[in-house]
């Protein structure tokens, strides 16, 4: 399917309208996030008893609340925990982890590394809105320099995590990055993730309108998106194996598109051939 | 000077005018409006060296606090819920390191389920550590407690949680009495540590002690709790020659002359349950209560003094022990002991739910006629629990408690809770 399948998805298909009105924010781009996922998933034809969301803490944790799934709410910081111990009791599962840059890359970065270097099937799709925005707006290891938050009220000062080389680095077989305003992209990024073996890790560039474009004169969600928009440089990834960690070649780019990917061994699929071949050692076969 | 204040505010500014070098923050609500409050005093001006240093968790922000703490900064930072479940591991390191850092707890449920509203799950469930916790009962208290929070982790080199009601404290504006930085740096001298690493002097902190010496460094951090117990009253009465209020001490009992039914409780409920006393006692009933200020450590002469002479004790709580009932309950027995005076636990106040002054006067009063169980949850809606209770006998996989409780609820919406 294409593009074209955009006419026949409705998300309400998708969703637990008993759980509406959401609660998300005027302008906040998780809800356009939320929509690409569920027309990947629409796309790939995944029966929704065959899907496993596990979400965190945060604006984007709550976004599991809203689909009608299998989902799992679970404590800050480790959705990739809980979901790591998913995906191995029930490989027949799509496991998706939906979090948030302080749910991530804060607070459960040590296991986002290691969900990464593991190399589990499960596809991660973390939304980068540069802020706690459930608290009020605190800064995060994806606040930009000098923006200011309830928690750097002089302007941060703290380098920021580019995620997806940190993935890359960490060993993850699929990388991407897109922005909400290419919905077709975003979506497209999304099936591919979840239609590769392993830990594919998706960043979108969310925006959080009310406690960080209000604080930071960003304007207001159309204002934000486009500045996101003149940002992008679309990758030329191609069928290169290997990581590559993706040097902007000016600065303040955000790459995006596929930006590593490789076939690497599955985790759940060595172990399950490990358990195997130690099971058979010891029966003597 | 007075002022209309938010209890984070308050909390905020107080903690500013005690002059912190180091302030720890990560965002976990309803805490977050107090190191927000810091930071905005840092930023204007007001404390000066202070370093607001923004961590990736809990777990950072007390382990940062014990760090600079170790090198002889006076540290703080606050916290709620599962915040500080999460750092639990530096909170009993920082108590056998006997650092005197403060922290306020913003008090908040503990899930699973999620819920951000206020009991005292989340302090509970440290109340073992070592850490000295104050309850307060109004913001002004907890203004106040800070202060006294700083002079009493510094004195005894032991670290203090200041407990406060989430939402109910935090997020409340009241009329608070704002002491000057003259009248806290009369009562709060700068930080002298008693231990503390320099290059001069170098020894190292945090060793393995193997049998030979654990008891001892255990038994040693019972005592300052017992050092405490002197201590607090103490800190309390020089705080009221300062400033002109009584705040924290161990206990805080109301109308006890002559009562027959005594009500026990911790924190902002107090109000609540003084109103109640005050209706009660106008239409004749002998009652009275006893707020407990100090809850490590727990004041056992102190509450014996105040309630062994009653008829019956309701303990109200907002936290449970599952498997044995109440946490304050067994604390109060214990510090009854060899009396017969029936105790009788109230759970109340769970996940946020509100205590009304109908809903505990009705308690109160069956309290009186010794009709009230061993063990009661206030307001609790005891057919949405048998609904529950017989789905699940029916259904092997009967799917998660709380979910269905919801759908329940939803249905018969009429239901009281």
């Amino acid at each position: 399917m294409d593009s074209s399948s955009a006419d026949s998805f409705n998300i309400r298909d998708f969703l637990r309208l008993d759980m509406f009105p959401h609660f998300l924010c005027p302008g906040c781009g998780h809800g356009i996030a939320m929509r690409a996922l569920l027309w990947a998933i629409y796309e790939l034809e995944i029966p929704k008893d065959k899907l496993a969301i596990v979400s965190g803490i945060g604006c984007s944790g709550r976004i599991g609340a809203y689909i009608d799934a299998n989902t799992f709410h679970v404590t800050h910081g480790r959705p990739l925990s809980f979901a790591s111990g998913l995906a191995l009791a029930r490989p027949d599962l799509n496991v998706i982890v939906i979090t948030g840059d302080g749910d991530c890359l804060a607070i459960g970065g040590n296991h986002m590394i290691h969900a990464c270097r593991r190399n589990l099937n499960m596809t991660c799709m973390m939304l980068n809105n540069e802020v706690y925005g459930m608290t009020g707006g605190q800064a995060s290891p994806t606040t930009s320099e000098a923006r200011y938050t309830t928690t750097s009220q002089s302007g941060c000062i703290e380098p920021v995590f580019d995620a997806c080389a940190l993935a890359t680095a960490a060993g993850a077989s699929f990388v991407g990055r897109e922005v909400t305003i290419h919905l077709p992209d975003l979506k497209d990024l999304l099936r591919q993730g979840l239609a590769h073996k392993g830990f594919s890790f998706i960043e979108v560039l969310s925006d959080c309108t009310e406690v960080f474009g209000r604080k930071n004169n960003l304007g207001e969600s159309p204002e934000m998106i486009l500045s996101q928009k003149s940002r992008m440089r679309p990758s030329s990834y191609g069928s290169v194996d290997g990581n590559i960690v993706d040097e902007p070649f000016r600065a303040n780019t955000l790459p995006t598109g596929i930006l590593s990917r490789n076939e690497r061994p599955e985790y759940g699929d060595t172990y399950r051939k490990h358990a195997a071949d130690i099971r058979a050692l010891k029966s003597g076969k | 000077m007075l002022k209309q204040i938010e209890g984070s505010e308050a909390v905020a500014e107080a903690v500013a005018l005690c002059r912190p070098e180091v302030v720890c923050a990560y965002p976990i609500t309803p805490q977050t409006h107090i190191v927000e409050g810091v930071g905005k005093r840092i930023k204007n001006g007001s404390l000066e060296n202070c370093e607001f240093i923004n961590v990736e968790s809990e777990f950072a922000a007390l382990s940062v606090a014990i760090g600079a703490s170790a090198a002889g900064a006076r540290s703080y930072t606050a916290t709620a819920s599962q915040g500080l479940l999460y750092m639990a591991e530096a909170v009993y390191n920082a108590a056998g390191l006997g650092l005197p850092i403060v922290m306020t707890i913003g008090n908040r449920a503990i899930g699973a389920p999620i819920n951000i509203w206020n009991d005292h799950t989340d302090s509970m469930s440290m109340r073992d550590s070592g850490w000295i916790q104050l309850f307060a009962e109004t913001n002004q208290e907890a203004l106040d407690l800070h202060i006294q929070a700083f002079r009493l982790a510094e004195e005894l080199s032991c670290p203090v949680m200041v407990c406060m009601d989430g939402f109910i404290l935090t997020h409340a504006y009241e009329r608070i009495d704002m002491p000057t930085q003259e009248e806290v740096d009369a009562f709060l001298p700068p930080y002298e540590p008693i231990q503390v690493l320099d290059p001069d002097e170098p020894y190292s902190i945090g060793a393995m002690v193997g049998p030979e010496a654990f008891t001892e460094v255990r038994y040693l951090a019972n005592d300052k709790q017992l050092q405490a117990l002197r201590l607090i009253p103490e800190i309390s009465n020089v705080f009221k020659d300062v400033f002109g209020r009584n705040s924290g001490g161990l206990v805080q009992p109301y109308r006890l002359d002559d009562a027959e039914t005594v009500v026990v409780a911790l924190g902002s409920v107090n109000g609540t349950i003084k109103e109640v006393v005050d209706a009660m006692r106008k239409d004749g009933e002998k009652i009275g209560s006893l707020g407990i200020s100090s809850f490590r450590p727990f004041p056992q002469e102190a509450v014996y003094d105040a309630i062994n002479h009653t008829k019956r004790i309701v303990v109200l709580e907002k936290s449970m022990a599952p498997g044995m009932g109440g946490i304050v309950d067994s604390n109060v027995r214990m510090s009854l002991s060899g009396l017969s005076t029936p105790v009788h636990t109230i759970i109340a106040g769970l996940g946020g739910r509100p205590i009304t002054m109908a809903s505990l006067r009705e308690v109160f009063e069956i309290a009186g006629e010794d009709r009230l169980p061993r063990i009661q949850f206030l307001d609790i809606d005891h057919a949405a629990v048998e609904h529950e209770i017989v789905r699940a006998r029916h259904t092997r996989r009967s799917g998660p408690t709380a979910e269905s409780i919801l759908r329940h609820k939803a249905v018969n919406p009429a239901q009281k809770g």
